[in-house]
């Protein structure tokens, strides 16, 4: 601990001012112990001035393959594939980078007297995007052109609409959207918010079906990754690309990634990234007016705040080619943006939980995404060790309200009440119960025709906390309105963060290593030890 | 199959209701004169069935299918397949057959359970790929070859559908936890409540109400899904 920790990490002294942390749609004040770490994001990385011309280098200096250009012939058929809108969070204010990408790529194809274009939204088994939702991604020009015959969500459910390309080494079978699968050219338009996105899961989950999704979205991948937002140690990764590599020897596909920085609240709510104790007087009365005008207003008010004022990011980095280099060169961005260095690992973890998830976007955070946000991905937001030691206790802020969207999230309901309270153990859920609810047909047609997500997919959001369920010794909620829903999630309460330490003190002694981890904004810590870790060796499991 | 679909027909599956074959069958008798008879009698029971559909779903059916007595069994039947023709095959919902698809792709048994008459059921069932011995409908009471305007029993609707439904199962073989159901309207509450798994399909007021409260799924077959707008 002797090192000089990095000017994002600050440590709790006598003099330190409570520090503000999410808790759902509220900003709540808390006195942390003296000794205490707490990682703040980077301030965000200046953006491009241009982003069409960087596009435009981009695809005409590819990493490892030919221009764009050159692979164009008058009348082939292209299909534009696009990432949906769960990243980044909130969405971003228009132009969004996607859009930037597709212009450009459009432009192009149409100099080359290409009319066959499709535009499909990757969702694989994400909610379908509104065409407000994709007005916002993908701009007005396109979609007033090209929606709804030629600008469509991906349908993982549609009969006949997943082509068969193979079956990988480790036996994966890959089907994939019948109409990327007979273009002679796709090309994959993507933003990389945080490092799990992009690189091969972009066409090897976006626009795949259940017969492959299946074979990586299960328990035992997660629990054999260490984390996956570092490719190297998640075995999820490793799946993703065997099944990417499969797809890029059967097509011809151009990748297009992209990042942004994190500069995620604009400037009335700028104050919400910095430590507290370096606010300005201004900044200070605006974080206190915040905190009680939240206190007050109802649920859909707060939230409406936040989601009404679309995220400022700024686009830090475009690069194109080939899948892999081009993936490459935009996570070495996006770990410089996000990773903050820290060593040493806490006995306990202060994790304030947000109102917004990859997969809540404009709906409730509820419990089940709750328990992804807790357990999977701020547990998986590292970069060699974990934040908190093997067996130890993380302190979860969020009220755990039992509210579910009807339209979104009418499987989860089920999944959340029915289910879980059956087992916890996600390999029974996974054996059990996973294949006779992924064919549900109502869900199914709630997927296809509504604005739900997949019944399979609450079964993968289980699994996504997997790692940080094997992990943590104890999740102690504070803050909860009720005591069942965390108790559902196996996860205990305490109405003060004060009786929070004090139950975990229990577990650690009196003298605990605590590590706040501050998001939001967006930040990932870079966890290094003296000794690797129990936890730091990757557990390979064989698949059940 | 360790499992079935129940599905309410009318307003469920089709945007018919019972008037529909119903005024069809009135409006083609063998004459014009008989028409605008069997129409005008109809017209003059409205207000009585109108009252009865807002008390008891039974005596609704009871009431609309006297409207037949009289009518010989032959026009019936061949009236029937005109009638599927005319006023039911186009108002199949543009989701209905994917839906019913992916009951059988998760190895469900199809059961059509509905208040409507076994020979307007029949022609649907054929293009559902619905087995006829798993239609359970109401029938009509015929005596030396013409329609007594009685139902046989038991009356499909409301609180019998459940009870039809229990039986089904149990001579199935089926644990009604593990069935599906499948309707429009509040008068089906108890056919979705004896299933583990209750559905309501583009939901009247007063069901979607009570399916809001109990989470029961809220599916929309009637508008074309994205992958049909695709497709045409």
């Amino acid at each position: 601990m002797a090192k000089t920790p990095h000017p994002c990490v600050v440590t709790i002294d006598h003099r330190s001012k409570p520090r503000a942390l999410f808790s759902g749609t509220r900003v709540k004040e808390y006195n942390l112990p003296v000794g205490s770490r707490v990682m703040y994001p980077k301030a965000p990385m200046t953006p491009l001035n241009d982003v069409k011309a960087a596009v435009r280098y981009a695809i005409n200096h590819p990493l490892g393959s030919e221009p764009l250009y050159a692979m164009l012939r008058p009348g082939m058929k292209v299909t534009i594939a696009v990432d949906d809108l769960s990243m980044p969070l909130p969405p971003m204010r228009r132009p969004d980078v996607r859009q930037h990408q597709a212009e450009v790529v459009l432009e192009l194809l149409r100099d080359y007297g290409i009319t066959d274009i499709h535009f499909i939204i990757a969702t694989a088994f994400h909610r379908p995007m509104t065409e407000d939702e994709i007005r916002h991604q993908l701009g007005d020009a396109i979609v007033n052109e090209f929606y709804p015959e030629r600008c469509y969500n991906h349908d993982a459910e549609k009969p006949d609409g997943l082509t068969y390309l193979g079956t990988t080494a480790q036996g994966i079978d890959v089907e994939i959207n019948r109409r990327a699968a007979e273009s002679d050219l796709v090309v994959y338009c993507n933003l990389t918010f945080v490092p799990m996105n992009g690189g091969h899961k972009s066409m090897g989950t976006g626009l795949v079906g259940y017969r492959t999704l299946k074979k990586h979205h299960n328990p035992a991948t997660i629990r054999a990754s260490k984390t996956y937002m570092v490719p190297e140690d998640s075995a999820l990764s490793d799946k993703m690309v065997e099944v990417g590599k499969l797809i890029e020897d059967k097509l011809q596909v151009f990748h297009i990634e992209s990042t942004v920085n994190n500069r995620m609240f604009d400037r009335p709510l700028e104050f919400l990234g910095k430590n507290e104790d370096e606010l300005s007087t201004n900044e200070a009365r605006g974080l206190k007016a915040l905190i009680r005008s939240l206190e007050w207003l109802p649920q859909p008010a707060r939230q409406a705040i936040f989601e009404k004022v679309p995220a400022p990011y700024g686009v830090i980095g475009v690069w194109a080619g080939a899948c892999e280099p081009v993936h490459e060169a935009c996570l070495e961005k996006c770990y410089e943006q996000l990773l903050v260095p820290i060593h040493g690992q806490a006995d306990i973890g202060i994790f304030p939980v947000p109102y917004i998830s990859p997969y809540n976007v404009h709906s409730y955070l509820n419990p089940l995404l709750v328990s992804v946000m807790a357990e999977g991905y701020l547990f998986n937001l590292y970069k060699g060790d974990p934040i908190v030691k093997k067996g130890g206790t993380a302190i979860v802020l969020h009220p755990c309200s039992d509210i579910f969207d009807r339209d979104q999230h009418a499987a989860y309901t089920e999944f959340f009440h029915k289910l879980l309270p059956r087992t916890r153990d996600a390999k029974e859920l996974h054996k059990k119960y996973e294949h006779e609810y992924s064919r549900h047909p109502g869900y199914i047609q709630m997927y296809r025709s509504g604005q739900a997500y997949h019944p399979a997919h609450p079964f993968y959001m289980w699994y996504w906390g997997e790692n940080g369920r094997q992990h943590y010794g104890r999740v102690i909620v504070v803050g909860a309105d009720n005591e069942y829903v965390p108790g559902i999630l196996g996860y205990e309460t305490a109405p003060t963060m004060e009786e929070a330490l004090r139950m975990a003190r229990e577990e650690h002694g009196s003298d605990p290593a605590i590590t706040c981890f501050r998001i939001a904004p967006m930040l990932m810590a870079d966890v290094t030890v003296d000794e690797p870790a129990e936890s730091s060796v990757r557990v390979e499991e064989k698949e059940s | 199959m360790s499992s079935t679909a129940y599905f309410d027909v009318d307003g469920t599956l089709v945007g018919t209701n019972l008037l529909h074959p119903t005024v069809y069958f009135l409006a083609n008798q063998a004459s014009v004169f008989k028409s605008a008879r069997r129409l005008g009698q109809a017209l003059l029971g409205g207000p009585m069935m109108a009252v009865a559909e807002l008390r008891d779903r039974r005596l609704f059916n009871e009431l609309l299918f006297s409207n037949f007595r009289g009518m010989t069994e032959d026009r019936m039947h061949v009236l029937s397949s005109e009638a599927y023709e005319k006023t039911v095959a186009p108002r199949i919902f543009p989701g209905t057959r994917d839906l019913i698809l992916k009951c059988k792709d998760a190895g469900m048994r199809i059961v059509l359970i509905t208040g409507s008459l076994d020979f307007t059921i029949r022609p649907l069932a054929e293009e559902l790929g619905v087995s006829q011995s798993d239609i359970i409908t109401n029938r009509l009471e015929f005596k030396d070859g013409y329609a007594t305007g009685k139902l046989m029993r038991p009356v499909v609707a409301g609180p019998t559908k459940a009870r039809l439904m229990v039986a089904d199962s149990k001579k199935h073989g089926h644990d009604l936890q593990d069935c599906h159901g499948y309707s429009d309207s509040y008068s089906d509450v108890p056919m979705l409540s004896v299933v583990g798994h209750p559905h309501c399909i583009n939901p009247d007021n007063k069901l979607r109400r009570l399916a809001k409260a109990y989470d029961w799924p809220i599916l929309d077959i009637e508008t074309p899904s994205r992958v049909d707008i695709v497709r045409a």
